[in-house]
C-alpha cells in the first residue's frame, strides 16, 4: 500500500459564531507517523481534533480522512468511519458508572457480536498492554489520574484503530506517569501500524516520541518540521515555546495601560473637587 | 436618563423571551430525538431495568413515608372537619378520593422530581462536563440512545407505580388515623370509600395523570441534564431549574388534566 | 451492583406497583362485587329519592343483593325512575315492595325490598309495583307539627 496520507487538511477555516478560531490550516499526516499539534492554549488544536473526528464541521475548507471529506459524511457513514478512530479525551472520560474492564469492553459491546470469551481475553489483552492487568475489577473513582488515563488509552484501542488522536495526554501527570503515557504512545502507535495525532503542549515528553511537528498559534500553522528541526528552529515563537522562556513574541505582560500611569495614582474617583 | 434604563430592561426582557422560546424549541427536539432513539431502550432491556432501579427503587422510601404521613394527616383534619356535620362516616371516601385522583399523582411526581428527577439531571450534566458524551461519540455510540432514553422510558415506567403506591399507603395511613386511633367505624370506612371511588373516573384517570407526569417530570431532568453548561456551578443551577420546573408543570398539567377528567362529575 | 440483585430489585418494585394498583382498584374503588357477577334489571318509580346514589346498594333483610345503576327523572309521571341490577343469585316475587331507607340516623341512603307473596318471579325489565319514597325531613316536621295542632283542636274541644 503506498504511504499516502492518512488526514490531509486543505484551507480549514472553522469559525464559531463569529470568532474565527481556524484560519485556513493545512496539514497532512502520512500513515503510520506520530505527529504533534502544539500551541498554547485556545489555538485552535483541539478544535483541529474535533474536526478530524467529525464531531464539528468545517466552515470552509476540506479535512479528508483515508480519502473521505469527514464533514460531508452522513450519520451512518460518519460513525463507521468513527469505529476506525480512537480518541483518547484530556482526564480520561471514562464511564463512571462502568468499571475498568467494562469501560475497555464498551465498544466491543456496542460494535460487535463477540461471545463473553473473546471479548474477555480482548479485553485482558489491552489492559496488559498498558500494564494495567490487575485492575480490571476497579470503578474508575478508584484510580489514579495516570491509571485511569491508562485505562482510557486501553479503551480507545479496542477495536484496534487505524487513527488515533490524544487531546492533552500528558495534562496534569506525575513525572513517572508521563514517562509511562509517552512510551505507551509511540510503542502503541507502531505495535498497532496505525497513524496518531498527538496534540498537547508538553514539550519534553513529545519530542522524544514524535515523527512530526506542527506548531500552531492564532489559529494559524506557524511552523512545522521534524522533531530536530523544531529544536533547532530559530523562529522567536517557537523558541520561546520549546525553551519555556519567559518573556518573547508571547509577552508577559497582559494588555494594560503604561504602569507609569498607574504608579503616578492618577484619581479613579474625584473625590477632590 | 429614564428612557435609556427602560430600552435596557425591554430588551432584556425580549432577549430572555426569544432565549426561553429557542430553549422551548431545542428541548422539544431533543424529546422527539429521545423519543426515536427509543429502540436500544427495549430490545437491551437491561439498560431500562437498571436506570428503574435507580429512578423508582431509591425513590421507594421518600414515596411510602411522605404517602404514609400526608394519608394519616388526612385522616387527621378529614375527621375534624367531617365530625361538625356528624358525618365521620364519609372519612373513608375523603381520604382516598383526595389521595387517588390528586395528592398520589401529584405529589408523588414532586418527589419524585426531587429525588430522582434532580439526581439524572446531576449524573447527565455531569457526564457531559467529563467529556462522556463525547467519548461515547467518538467510539461510535449515541449518547441519546444509550443514556438518555433508557433514563427516560424508566421514569416514564416508576411514576405510576410509585404514585399507586403513595395513594395505597396513604389510605392506609387513613385507616389507621381514622379507625385505629380515633375509632371511626371500620365498615363504613371502607364501603363507603368502595361507593365513592370509581374505577373509570377515578382510578384510571389518576393513573393517567402519573404518566403523564412521569414523561414532563423525566423528560425536564433529562433535558436539564444534556443542556447544563459544562462546569459545576452549570451542573447545580441544572438540578435547580429540574426541580423548580418540573413543579410548575405538574401542577399546571394537573390542573388542565383535571378539568378535562372531571368537570361534571 | 450484580446484575441479578438489581433485576431481582427492579422485579420486586414493578410487582410492589401493580400489587398497590390492585388494591386501589379492588379494595379502595369499586371493581369487582357485582359489576362481574350475573345480574338482571329491575326498576321504580319514586315520588322522592331523597340522597340515594348511583351504587347505593339494594337490600333485603340487610343484605346486599343488588346496587343502584341509574337515577332518571321520568317527564311524563314526574317521578323518579330509578334502574337497579339485582344478583341473578336472589329471585324476589312479583309483588316485592321496594323502599327507599336511611342506615342509622344520619347515614347514607339505599332501597330495601320486601317480598311479597305472589308466584311468580320478577324477570329483567320488570317493574316494582309497591314503592316507598324516602322520608323527607321537612315533611315529617310538618306532619308532627299539624298532628300536634289537631290533638290540640281535639283536646280543647273535649275540654268544652
Amino acid at each position: 500500500m503506498p504511504a499516502e496520507n492518512l488526514v490531509e487538511i486543505s484551507d480549514l477555516n472553522f469559525t464559531y459564531g463569529k470568532r474565527p478560531i481556524l484560519k485556513g490550516i493545512n496539514m497532512k499526516i502520512p500513515r503510520g507517523k506520530l505527529v504533534a499539534i502544539m500551541g498554547l492554549s485556545g489555538c485552535g488544536k483541539t478544535t483541529t481534533l474535533r474536526l478530524i473526528g467529525g464531531a464539528i464541521k468545517p466552515t470552509t475548507g476540506s479535512v479528508r480522512v483515508a480519502g473521505k471529506e469527514v464533514g460531508e459524511l452522513d450519520t451512518e457513514d460518519l460513525y463507521k468511519m468513527r469505529r476506525k478512530m480512537g480518541m483518547l479525551f484530556q482526564f480520561g472520560a471514562l464511564f463512571t458508572d462502568l468499571s475498568v474492564y467494562e469501560n475497555v469492553a464498551f465498544q466491543m459491546r456496542e460494535h460487535t457480536d463477540l461471545p463473553e470469551t473473546v471479548i474477555r481475553d480482548l479485553v485482558m489483552m489491552k489492559l496488559h498492554a498498558v500494564g494495567l492487568l490487575g485492575a480490571h475489577k476497579l470503578m474508575p473513582s478508584e484510580l489514579s489520574g495516570g491509571m485511569a488515563r491508562r485505562v482510557a488509552l486501553a479503551r480507545a484501542i479496542a477495536l484496534d484503530p487505524m487513527l488515533m488522536m490524544y487531546d492533552e495526554p500528558f495534562a496534569g501527570l506525575d513525572p513517572i506517569s508521563l514517562s509511562v503515557i509517552g512510551n505507551l504512545i509511540r510503542r502503541l502507535n507502531d505495535a498497532l501500524g496505525a497513524t496518531s495525532i498527538l496534540v498537547t503542549h508538553d514539550i519534553q515528553e513529545s519530542l522524544k516520541i514524535v515523527d512530526y511537528v506542527y506548531f500552531m498559534a492564532d489559529g494559524v500553522v506557524v511552523a512545522e518540521g521534524s522533531a530536530e528541526d523544531i529544536k533547532a528552529s530559530k523562529l522567536p515563537f517557537v523558541h520561546q515555546f520549546v525553551w519555556g522562556e519567559i518573556d518573547g513574541p508571547v509577552s508577559f505582560h497582559y494588555p494594560s495601560p503604561p504602569y507609569r500611569k498607574d504608579l503616578l495614582l492618577e484619581p479613579q474617583n474625584s473625590y477632590a473637587a | 436618563m429614564p428612557h435609556r434604563k427602560v430600552g435596557f430592561g425591554l430588551s432584556s426582557i425580549g432577549h430572555a423571551v426569544v432565549n426561553g422560546v429557542s430553549r422551548l424549541g431545542f428541548a422539544s427536539r431533543f424529546f422527539l430525538v429521545t423519543l426515536v432513539s427509543s429502540g436500544a431502550s427495549f430490545r437491551r432491556i437491561h439498560l431500562t431495568i437498571r436506570e428503574i432501579y435507580f429512578t423508582g427503587v431509591m425513590s421507594l422510601i421518600i414515596i411510602l413515608v411522605s404517602g404514609l404521613f400526608v394519608g394519616m394527616v388526612l385522616g387527621l383534619q378529614g375527621y375534624e372537619t367531617l365530625q361538625k356535620y356528624g358525618s365521620e362516616s364519609a372519612l373513608g371516601s375523603l381520604v382516598a378520593l383526595s389521595l387517588v385522583r390528586e395528592l398520589g399523582p401529584v405529589l408523588a411526581a414532586l418527589l419524585f422530581a426531587s429525588r430522582a428527577g434532580s439526581a439524572i439531571t446531576a449524573e447527565i450534566g455531569l457526564m457531559k462536563a467529563t467529556e462522556q458524551l463525547s467519548a461515547m461519540e467518538m467510539m461510535a455510540v449515541d449518547p441519546i440512545s444509550r443514556v438518555v432514553a433508557p433514563r427516560f422510558w424508566a421514569g416514564v415506567i416508576s411514576m405510576p407505580l410509585l404514585a399507586a403506591m403513595f395513594s395505597a399507603i396513604g389510605v392506609f395511613g387513613g385507616y389507621l388515623v381514622g379507625v385505629v386511633f380515633i375509632g371511626v367505624d371500620e365498615g363504613s370506612f371502607w364501603s363507603q370509600m368502595q361507593a365513592a371511588v370509581d374505577f373509570r373516573q377515578d382510578i384510571v384517570n389518576g393513573v393517567i395523570k402519573s404518566v403523564v407526569f412521569g414523561i414532563a417530570v423525566t423528560a425536564i431532568a433529562l433535558f436539564e441534564g444534556y443542556d447544563a453548561p459544562p462546569t459545576a456551578e452549570g451542573v447545580s443551577h441544572a438540578t435547580t431549574r429540574t426541580v423548580v420546573t418540573s413543579a410548575l408543570v405538574v401542577l399546571g398539567l394537573d390542573f388542565i388534566l383535571t378539568v378535562f377528567m372531571f368537570r361534571g362529575v | 451492583m450484580e446484575r441479578t440483585t438489581l433485576d431481582m430489585w427492579v422485579g420486586a418494585f414493578v410487582v410492589g406497583g401493580l400489587v398497590a394498583l390492585l388494591i386501589l382498584a379492588f379494595k379502595v374503588g369499586n371493581l369487582g362485587g357485582y359489576d362481574g357477577s350475573e345480574t338482571y334489571k329491575v326498576y321504580g318509580e319514586f315520588d322522592n329519592i331523597g340522597g340515594l346514589k348511583i351504587k347505593a346498594p339494594v337490600k333485603s333483610s340487610g343484605v346486599v343483593i343488588g346496587r343502584v345503576s341509574a337515577i332518571q327523572f321520568d317527564n311524563t309521571t314526574f317521578r323518579a325512575h330509578v334502574e337497579m341490577r339485582l344478583s341473578k343469585n336472589y329471585q324476589f316475587p312479583k309483588d316485592t315492595s321496594a323502599a327507599i331507607l336511611t342506615s342509622g340516623l344520619l347515614g347514607e341512603q339505599y332501597i330495601g325490598l320486601e317480598a311479597g307473596g305472589d308466584e311468580e318471579n320478577l324477570e329483567n325489565g320488570d317493574k316494582f309495583k309497591l314503592t316507598q319514597s324516602a322520608i323527607v325531613l321537612e315533611q315529617l316536621i310538618g306532619q308532627a307539627l299539624f298532628s300536634k295542632a289537631a290533638d290540640e283542636g281535639d283536646n280543647k274541644s273535649a275540654v268544652k
